[in-house]
């Protein structure tokens, strides 16, 4: 009975091609769509965590604000954190951890007439490869003393090499950064960009160098390395006593690497949330377009209905082969847009990271079937209620 | 004689707000088991209505119907389905064959209701393909096939279950009269192996190959 119904909605389906390619063509938007947002967001939230993870281990983040306070994080009239917060928790953590004071800015470089605008510029103290991961492809990275000296070099990454030199090696060469010259020392490994953001289009000159050039005298970051994993938690804890010796607990924020990616991880699946549900609206206006359809197929196949009442069937045949009409319909809109979903999110992983996740195929497949079984009861119920000799008399 | 059918003073009334029509008044009639009758009567004399409330489609206001013994008026729905599809055979005016469906599958179609097995169906619906003469039509859809071979697969469909009655609606209307007396000797031949045939038709020719004719005149039996 089961198969017989089946068989007959899919050539019912299959007689009118264009008019069920049409109506499923919601439920396929909408699925397609809900996976391929999804699969984004996830993409971002792995790419995100890859990148936290890449920087190091052990990692403490302070930032400047206070997360969840009424003073944004990173907001520079908040920012109270200066050189000798850095200064005091690296005396006081002296054999526990690693700190290390980072400030930033953008600014245009300048190699003979060639220019590179919007570059991140990143001044940071000799230590900071022992607690940031920086891969060199040549040169090197400058040590404390050449930091603090206040000397004006540079380590540069990759897209800044290739805008201003070419093809010749930067090492040894000397770059304008915001009107000063900088000697290049070091050219870092590529990062990749990704999101629209390229993240080798960066430059590393010393703290010193950094402070006097821009006066900046507000830290952008301080990140403490805990010499091992178990210390991470006490460390946290004493970076913010000693912290709150000087500042008030508004003025900074003390992360750990862990804390950090479970925010992010909270923030992509709001994210997540959101984009999904609008995708599922598409999914609703799909359920409506199976609606009419299977109104108008009712309508359609009166005669059929009626006769099918006389060889013997009961209203609830008649009610089960509509509803699984418009299940096979929303299924097939479901599968297709699976499989669209699917082979768009490789696509576009080719660019972007994607990461296509299992709960979403489930989530939306369900859902467009659960649209057909909502919006085939109504047209269902009325194909069953039909009255067999009018039913047959309907021309 | 075994009566298959017994009406008993079988009214139909049919309201339409404040307007009532009495389509069938006090009817009284026994077909016995066996019986080629024809029922006649022009447009709106109430013969559609009686078909209607022989085949279980419709339910009269008032009297009772019994079918091969069993009291009608009291079934729901779903019986009165089984009911239809066991002891009924239909046969249609404009033969009613589903669109681009085989003659096989066609026959079939009131087998599904009786929940029998696909390779059963198809077995029966054969047998039943050849006693019309289309065993050489079985995969042909209706398109394919001439206005008397769709009616002969009408009646292969109606003849699948093995009903008692069979119920014909007009089942010449839509044919010309080669196509129509042909469908006349398979129904005599039918009736002749025992099949109990209600036939309604305005046509004094084709009324002729009953046994029996009834005619009916403003609801009421002449």
């Amino acid at each position: 009975m089961m198969t017989e119904t089946m068989s007959s909605a899919l050539r019912s389906i299959l007689a009118n091609r264009l008019r069920s390619i049409l109506t499923i063509l919601g439920i396929v938007i909408g699925v397609t769509s809900v996976i391929l947002l999804i699969s984004l967001v996830s993409g971002l939230n792995s790419f995100i965590t890859s990148q936290i993870e890449g920087l190091g281990s052990n990692l403490i983040f302070v930032i400047p604000g206070r997360i969840g306070g009424s003073r944004s994080p990173g907001g520079i009239q908040a920012n109270r954190l200066i050189l000798q917060d850095a200064t005091n928790l690296q005396k006081q953590l002296l054999d526990q951890a690693k700190v290390s004071a980072v400030v930033q800015r953008t600014s245009t470089l300048k190699y003979n007439n060639k220019l590179d605008r919007g570059v991140a510029i990143f001044g940071v103290q000799g230590n900071y490869p022992d607690i940031i991961s920086v891969k060199l492809t040549s040169g090197k990275f400058f040590n404390d003393s050449e930091a603090n000296s206040g000397r004006k070099v540079v380590v540069i990454g990759p897209t800044v090499a290739s805008t201003l030199f070419g093809l010749t090696s930067p090492i040894g060469q000397s770059v304008d950064i915001g009107g000063l010259k900088y000697k290049v020392i070091g050219l870092t490994k590529s990062r990749g960009s990704t999101f629209g953001i390229d993240q080798d289009n960066s430059v590393l000159i010393p703290l010193t160098a950094a402070q006097k050039q821009f006066g900046l005298d507000r830290l952008n970051t301080i990140y403490i390395s805990a010499n091992n994993s178990e210390q991470v938690r006490k460390v946290q804890a004493e970076a913010t006593s000693i912290l709150k010796k000087r500042l008030s607990e508004d003025d900074f924020s003390v992360q750990t690497q862990e804390q950090t990616l479970s925010t992010i991880s909270q923030i992509t699946s709001v994210l997540s949330l959101a984009l999904g549900g609008i995708a599922a609206i598409s999914l609703i206006v799909g359920g409506i377009g199976i609606m009419n359809i299977m109104l108008v197929s009712v309508t359609e196949r009166t005669k059929e209905i009626g006769l099918r009442k006389a060889l013997g069937a009961r209203p609830t045949d008649i009610r089960n082969q509509f509803l699984i009409e418009a299940i096979t319909l929303s299924g097939l809109g479901g599968l297709i847009g699976i499989t669209l979903g699917i082979s768009l999110s490789l696509i576009i992983g080719l660019f972007l990271t994607t990461t296509i996740t299992w709960w979403s195929i489930v989530l939306s497949f369900g859902f467009s079937t659960l649209v057909g079984i909502l919006f085939g009861v109504m047209p269902a119920i009325r194909a069953a209620r039909l009255n067999p000799i009018q039913a047959l008399r309907y021309e | 004689m075994k009566p298959v059918i017994i009406l008993k003073n079988i009214t139909k009334i049919y309201q339409s707000g404040e307007l009532s029509f009495r389509a069938l008044k006090n009817i009284n009639l026994t077909i016995n088991e066996g019986d080629f009758t024809a029922i006649t009567g022009a447009s709106g004399s109430g013969k559609s209505t009686l078909m209607n409330i022989i085949g279980l489609l419709d339910i009269p206001t008032s009297g009772t119907f019994l079918l091969d013994n069993v009291e009608t008026s009291k079934l729901n729905d779903n019986q009165l389905a089984k009911l239809r599809n066991q002891k009924i055979g239909f046969i249609f005016q404009s033969f009613n064959l589903l669109p681009r469906t085989s003659a096989i599958d066609n026959v079939a179609l009131p087998l599904i209701y009786a929940k029998i097995e696909k390779y059963e169906r198809l077995e029966k619906a054969k047998i039943s393909l050849d006693l019309v003469g289309l065993s050489d039509k079985l995969k042909s859809h209706p398109n394919q096939l001439s206005g008397g071979q769709q009616q002969r697969v009408a009646i292969a469909r109606a003849l699948v279950t093995n009903p008692q009655i069979l119920l014909a609606d007009e089942p010449t209307g839509n044919l010309d009269s080669k196509s129509g007396f042909e469908i006349m000797q398979i129904f005599k031949r039918l009736n002749k192996e025992g099949k109990t045939i209600i036939m309604i038709t305005h046509e004094p020719e084709i009324a002729k190959h009953a046994k029996k004719i009834i005619t009916i005149k403003d609801g009421d039996i002449l």
